[in-house]
């Protein structure tokens, strides 16, 4: 079997202040392969968006990747490179997109420069050259007009318009992976639809792989090939995403499905999972998730449940999966509180 | 920033105790020109800290006694700025519409004139005002900038919950201003006044070192370096000690300034040039 | 600023230029109004030769309309002064306008030649303190700043001169170019001669300026730094320094135009001092030797035209920040 593209392992990022440590990434773990999407899910405070920015050694102090973690790319160990190598890697072959694009851009450069400048820092491409590549690129995202459209601020821009400028950005050196964190989260419903069709279309003609971070499970049934849900800064459920919504193992991810708005509910009633994420500078003892879960026992105070293996390809991290008895005994199914709305 | 200020008000404390209590600590009296001669602008040494100047008097006694007129000055003034300048602010900010317009028009033409231009044109053309008027004046063309920040305050607040709960319980308008707002507008006030201290220091030094500002045979620091300006050559530390300790003041006064706005709001914490000018 | 986003760019030249004429005149009537209610007239204290006789007062004082009702005197006065005409300088011996003319290029060029420095300096600093914000660098600057901030500008001017020209006599000690020689050098020593003139005070009013824009620069650029679009020039693979110089410093440059505009009765008042103490012959050179010599319409002539100045140059300012930010820049 041959490698993966990016191989995640054990990566913890903690955030020091003074004798406070917050464990913002606990340990996770998971593969990449070459030209696969990979959603990882999980509320706000999971951990999810610190792993997407550890990835490209984004972390600013008191931020600090803790030494046991591994984070492999095309063979190579990112953690050990220097900075200026790192720097070849980023936007180069790994492109990062974000989710908020009016503040992702620069608003004193135009759209044009700012995609130029990747291709100017990566390449030897000439002034004009590099220009030229930016207006294909826009080209491409399916901006219309894109010549003009280069030479314009983002401000003159609509929201959609400068998700597509990210797109084009991230893309114009056909990097091997692309990281999507929450790409579509501030847009128009409608608008999110056209951004997750480019990103699928632009992923076919490039090649290359992608990593989703998102809270949105609605996103990742359209576009993931495999699935990895963070909780608690930990990965709590790792499985195919056919797998994954027919079967889901940990209560956490049920409580997630749950709490997917449907068409055949009523759409004003949106189910929450009770509680919020705790905070990362006192993860509970045991299972991160027990005082959310309506199957907690005593178990779940005393003992860290590891990641079970429980089906092919498919892990999770809940004491359910050796002792799944419990899951039939008499509880309130998974006591999801229905709010008036959100 | 808490360490600063816990320095800067230290050093301000000092400055204040020693020209407090200037007739017991200062070696000389500050006037006395013992030996105009043989004691002429003799170089700091061991009896004369600061050295002596032209008149043989002795510089760091002098700059004791001139520390009261700086800072007394600058206190004073300072004191008079804020009251116009929260006063003028508050009103404009509070009756808003027409008026307010007018106001503020007022202001920004002030503040276009360099202050120092200003001051030189009135004290050239009362040729050598007795101290007070001196000091009201100072006051008098220093609160522009305050008044501009505590009218936009004045007029944030003034929509407010609590505001309008006490306009609806029958509140006057005086009473509301002074009862409800303007304490509230208080952190800035005290800023402007650090920095407003600081700030007139210096500016009095530069006039009194143009020989428009104190008058002889009162001294400020400022009116000691220009004792010794035409020799700064031959006898620098006459110009030199008194140029410090009004750096020092103006330091510990930004510092201080500096460290209070950051504790009443942590995300402002650049001084502008303008702010401290007007 | 809002507004000024939905006006052209040439409706925000007129209004500002209007504001800055009602500026003017606001500051001519404060002038005026001085003038006015300071203890006696310009002939009172100026012509205290006790040659010129009393009847002799009062033909000048009817020559220059001070006899007249006050209103007229105003009217008067502005007009006078919108048609450039300030009167006659009587320590001079020449016209008002005169004076200032050889006076005001003097003070421009230093002026002029200390806000570059100052700028230049000042902002560079403050991109190698907010480089590493807390370091040793960023502290020891950062008190360098203070310490220049809280200074007199007299006194540094002094102390400069102490230093520079008396200690090491580097520079000449004082004037805009050599008394005797200058008028025997040849075009290249004449430039020399002047440049070495300029140095001191130059630099001195630069070091006071410098030192507040790096004050205000770094405090621009760190609250610019933990905005989204840094963080995606980083992951652009962009170096730290192209992150700072080109995305961090062209956002935080933009409030530092406006500081532009502010700071120049600051450079002006500053320019006052260090023309006195280098006996550099600029407007407040010429002004303080008004002041000494009770030259009434000198000191009034060079306020309005130093506030006229100040103005122009915050309204230029003022056009350079609507063209540097593209978010207010017209379409």
């Amino acid at each position: 079997m041959t490698d993966p593209l990016l191989s995640v392992s054990d990566l913890r990022t903690y955030f020091h202040d003074g004798e406070v440590v917050a464990r913002a990434v606990d340990g996770v773990s998971f593969d990449v392969a070459e030209g696969e999407t990979v959603a990882v899910v999980g509320e706000s405070g999971s951990g999810k968006s610190v792993t997407a920015l550890s990835i490209l050694r984004l972390i600013r102090p008191p931020g600090r990747i803790e030494t046991a973690s591994s984070i492999r790319f095309q063979g190579r160990e990112l953690l050990q490179l220097s900075d200026g190598e790192m720097r070849t890697i980023r936007g180069n072959r790994i492109a990062m997109i974000f989710q908020e694009p009016m503040s992702a851009l620069n608003p004193v450069l135009t759209v044009g420069e700012q995609i130029a400048e990747v291709v100017r820092v990566h390449t030897d491409a000439s002034r004009h050259d590099a220009w030229e590549r930016a207006v294909e690129m826009l080209a491409l995202t399916g901006i219309s007009a894109p010549r003009e459209r280069a030479s314009e601020y983002p401000h003159q821009l609509s929201g959609g318009m400068r998700q597509r400028v990210m797109i084009a950005m991230a893309l114009v050196l056909k990097p091997a992976l692309l990281i999507a964190d929450e790409p579509t989260t501030a847009l128009d419903v409608t608008i999110q639809a056209q951004i997750l069709e480019l990103l699928q279309r632009l992923q076919e003609q490039l090649g290359m792989a992608v990593l989703l971070i998102t809270h949105d499970l609605g996103v990742v049934a359209e576009v993931a090939d495999r699935v990895v849900v963070m909780y608690g800064g930990e990965v709590v459920e790792r499985a195919t995403m056919t797998e994954l919504f027919e079967a889901p193992q940990h209560p956490y991810t049920e409580g997630l499905m749950s709490a997917m708005p449907r068409l055949d509910r009523d759409a004003e009633r949106l189910v929450t999972i009770p509680g919020v994420v705790p905070p990362s500078t006192a993860w509970p003892s045991g299972c991160r998730f027990r005082d959310r879960c309506s199957y907690a026992w005593d178990r779940c105070a005393t003992e860290h449940p590891p990641l079970y293996p429980v089906g092919d390809e498919h892990e999770s991290r809940c004491h359910l999966a050796v002792e799944p008895l419990r899951r039939s005994e008499s509880h309130t199914p998974l006591t999801v509180r229905v709010g008036a709305d959100s | 920033m808490v360490r600063h200020a816990g320095i800067a008000s230290g050093v301000i404390a000092v400055i204040v105790v020693v020209a407090l209590l200037a007739p017991w600590v200062a070696p000389y009296d500050p006037i006395a020109q013992p030996d105009i001669i043989g004691l002429k602008n003799l170089a700091p040494s061991f009896s004369h800290p600061f050295g002596t100047d032209s008149f043989s008097r002795d510089v760091l006694s002098r700059c004791i006694y001139g520390a009261r007129i700086s800072l007394s000055v600058a206190a004073l003034a300072t004191a008079i700025a804020i009251t116009l300048g929260t006063l003028y602010g508050a009103i404009a900010g509070y009756v808003g519409g027409a008026v307010d317009a007018v106001l503020m028009r007022i202001v920004d033409a002030a503040l276009s004139i360099p202050r120092v231009l200003l001051l030189i044109a009135i004290l050239a053309l009362w040729n050598g005002l007795p101290l007070w008027l001196l000091i009201v004046v100072l006051g008098a063309t220093g609160w522009f900038g305050l008044s501009r920040m505590v009218r936009a305050q004045v007029l944030s607040m003034r929509e407010l919950d609590f505001v309008a709960a006490a306009r609806a319980l029958g509140a006057s308008g005086p009473r509301i201003l002074f009862r409800h707002i303007l304490p509230n507008v208080l952190p800035t006030i005290i800023v402007a006044a650090t920095l407003g201290v600081g700030h007139v220091i210096i500016l009095e030094a530069g006039l009194s070192y143009l020989g428009l500002g104190v008058q002889p045979p009162s001294a400020s620091w400022g009116s000691i370096i220009q004792d010794g300006a035409d020799q700064i050559g031959a006898a620098w530390w006459i110009s030199l000690f008194p140029g410090l300790l009004i750096v020092t003041t103006a330091i510990a006064c930004n510092a201080l300034g500096d460290a209070l706005r950051a504790a009443f709001d942590p995300r402002e914490n650049a001084v502008t040039m303008a702010e401290l000018d007007s | 600023m809002e507004l000024a986003g939905r006006r052209s760019v040439v409706g925000t030249v007129v209004s500002r230029l209007l504001q800055a004429i009602i500026v003017v005149a606001i500051v001519t009537t404060i002038v005026f109004v001085l003038i006015h209610i300071a203890p006696g007239d310009p002939f009172t204290s100026a012509m205290d030769n006790p040659n010129v006789t009393e009847a002799m007062r009062a033909r000048w004082r009817a020559m220059y309309g001070l006899d007249q009702p006050l209103l007229e005197q105003y009217v008067r006065y502005l007009s006078n002064v919108a048609r450039g005409n300030f009167g006659w300088s009587f320590s001079m011996h020449r016209p008002v306008i005169d004076v200032l003319k050889d006076a005001l290029p003097n003070t421009l060029l230093l002026a002029g030649t200390a806000l570059v420095l100052g700028f230049a300096g000042g902002i560079g600093l403050a991109v190698i303190q907010a480089t590493r914000p807390g370091s040793r660098t960023d502290r020891t600057l950062g008190a360098g700043s203070m310490f220049f901030y809280a200074m007199p500008d007299f006194w540094l001017a002094l102390m400069m001169m102490l230093i520079f020209a008396y200690w090491l006599p580097w520079f000449p000690v004082a004037g805009a170019v050599d008394p005797v020689m200058h008028e025997y050098m040849g075009p290249l020593a004449a430039l020399a001669d002047r440049l070495k003139h300029l140095a001191l005070p130059a630099i001195t009013l630069a070091l006071l300026s410098g030192a507040a824009v790096a004050r205000y620069q770094r405090a621009e650029l760190l609250r610019v730094l933990p905005d989204d679009f840094v963080r995606t020039a980083r992951a652009k693979g962009l170096s730290e320094r192209r992150v700072m110089w080109v995305h961090v410093l062209r956002n935080a440059l933009i409030p530092t135009i406006s500081l532009l505009g502010l700071s120049l009765p600051v450079l002006f008042t500053g320019a006052v001092f260090i023309e006195r103490v280098f006996a550099w012959p600029g407007m407040g050179w010429v002004i303080l030797n008004g002041v000494a010599t009770r030259d009434y319409p000198l000191v009034t002539a060079g306020v309005i035209v130093a506030a006229a100045t100040v103005t122009l140059g915050s309204l230029g300012a003022d056009l350079l920040y609507s063209v540097a930010d593209p978010r207010i820049r017209g379409r």
